[in-house]
């Protein structure tokens, strides 16, 4: 439930603010950035991700860090379902 | 000993499974509770228990939202959904959390327009793609999602949403550590505290703990390291006659937490005067409630909703192992009745939940059950 995702920033679209896209082992989404107002964020930095929005910035070695802890609980695939499922700032099919 | 080639460092674990083996103290056993869902999973699916010492033994602790959620507002959600032209959107866990009447998979099933999301956000598109309906958004959670729900109203109000609507369920898990620390059957020396729910609380709020009880507190990460080192720091302050709080987990916790995360709770909701924990019973402030200026976008306000009490099936025994009295496989329903594919109680429905991660990392190996 408390699922933790860690991604990185790899686009910050004008047309979305407030949103940014980031990359989950190769999966591509937007997620909502409104969280880390108190925090300057920009591409290649790396965000912990729960149920759509940006909970917190994190570096690069806790990003590694948290994506082995996913694969170790069995929970990797889950994790990239679930960023896979944001649908939220896609266009519409 | 499961899965060792996944730990980081099996060096760091042997030498921290020494280090816990000479620091109890002859003689004197050791009760500390994981207060997170993700430790209890973590504890059973790395065989954690094997590597402590005999003498200390984990308590489940209540974080876990779906099993904490009384049978009764599983059925005023559901009661949402009843009304023509209303779609309900919900996490996968709560799709399989049982109600009076069955669970929200077995409704849709039946008919009625339930739908898995994600995301709050994606509860909101739902509400834009379709007008003509009403869409509310079950919300479950402690402080690691209710800040996303709080930015989806805020955002629901912003855009004029006139058809979405949030039925709250969100809870915050400091009152929920006083209620077991108040609990007369529970004597506990002191806690692994959550790890994600607290990169949005910070540290802070734990500080009651060793202040007013006299217990040691650790923050801690979900690695088998991470755990481990938890519990050494646990025993550490035990073993000084200490009590503090600590973070073990600074990689990811910062000691204040996220305060535009808080703030976006606050400015959305305000706490309830009590709210019912499956389990726990009756806690005061302890869960959130949408504050009044967005009544509108409260499925509480905007519905009829039952509001019954509703008793767990006599036999289960949920409430017992939720408290740590009872452990999961000594419940009379465990593995029988109420197994992961047909919970009888929602501690068997996430793999968060006691039950599910015992039934799925120790119950086929206990010889017990063999």
């Amino acid at each position: 439930m408390c699922l933790a995702i860690p991604g990185q920033i790899v686009e910050l679209s004008q047309d979305k603010p407030g949103f940014a896209k980031v990359e989950v082992t190769g999966v591509r989404r937007n997620v909502n950035i409104g969280l880390l107002e108190d925090e300057k964020v920009g591409i290649g930095d790396w965000v912990l991700i729960h149920v759509g929005f940006a909970l917190s910035k994190i570096g690069e070695a806790e990003a590694q860090d948290q994506l082995r802890m996913l694969r170790a609980m069995g929970e990797d695939e889950l994790a990239i379902d679930e960023v896979r499922g944001y649908t939220f700032a896609e266009p519409a099919t | 000993m499961k899965y060792v080639d996944e730990f980081r460092d099996p060096p760091v674990i042997v030498r921290l499974a020494r280090e816990l083996a000479h620091i109890v103290e002859p003689g004197r056993t050791y009760r500390i509770m994981e207060v997170c869902g993700g430790h209890t999973h973590a504890i059973y699916r790395h065989g954690l228990r094997d590597i402590l010492p005999p003498s200390i033994e984990l308590i489940h602790g209540p974080g876990c939202p779906v099993c904490v959620l009384p049978t009764g507002r599983v059925d005023d959600g559901l009661a949402i959904v009843a009304n023509p032209g209303t779609i309900l959107t919900c996490f996968g866990d709560m799709m399989r959390v049982p109600g009076s009447l069955g669970t929200p998979l077995e409704h849709k099933a039946r008919g009625a327009d339930i739908r898995m999301v994600y995301s709050p956000l994606d509860a909101l598109r739902i509400a834009q793609e379709n007008p003509q309906h009403h869409v509310s958004f079950f919300a479950i959670g402690f402080e690691t999602t209710a800040p996303s729900t709080a930015l989806t109203l805020l955002r629901a109000r912003e855009l004029g949403l006139t058809n979405f609507s949030v039925f709250c369920n969100h809870v915050t898990i400091v009152p929920a550590i006083r209620a077991i620390l108040e609990s007369p059957d529970m004597r506990l020396d002191g806690f692994i505290g959550p790890g994600h729910v607290s990169t949005v609380s910070g540290c802070r709020p734990y500080e009651f703990v060793p202040r007013d009880y006299g217990k040691p507190l650790v923050v801690s990460g979900f690695e088998p390291v991470d755990i481990l080192e938890g519990v050494l720091m646990v025993l550490r302050q035990l073993r000084a006659g200490e009590a503090k709080v600590e973070n073990q987990y600074r990689r990811i916790v910062p000691w204040d937490g996220n305060p535009a995360a808080l703030r976006a709770i606050f400015s959305v909701f305000e706490l309830r005067p009590y709210f019912e924990w499956r389990g726990l019973g009756f806690i005061s402030q302890s869960a959130l409630k949408i504050r009044s200026e967005f009544a509108q976008w409260d499925a509480e306000a905007r519905f009829e909703l039952p509001g019954v009490r509703v008793t767990d099936p006599k036999a289960a025994q949920c409430g017992e192992v939720l408290k740590g009295v009872l452990k999961p496989a000594q419940c009379k329903l465990f593995g029988r009745e109420c197994n992961p594919e047909h919970p009888v109680g929602a501690l068997m429905v996430s793999s968060e939940g006691a039950c599910a991660a015992y039934y799925r990392y120790v119950h086929h190996a206990d010889p017990v059950f063999a």
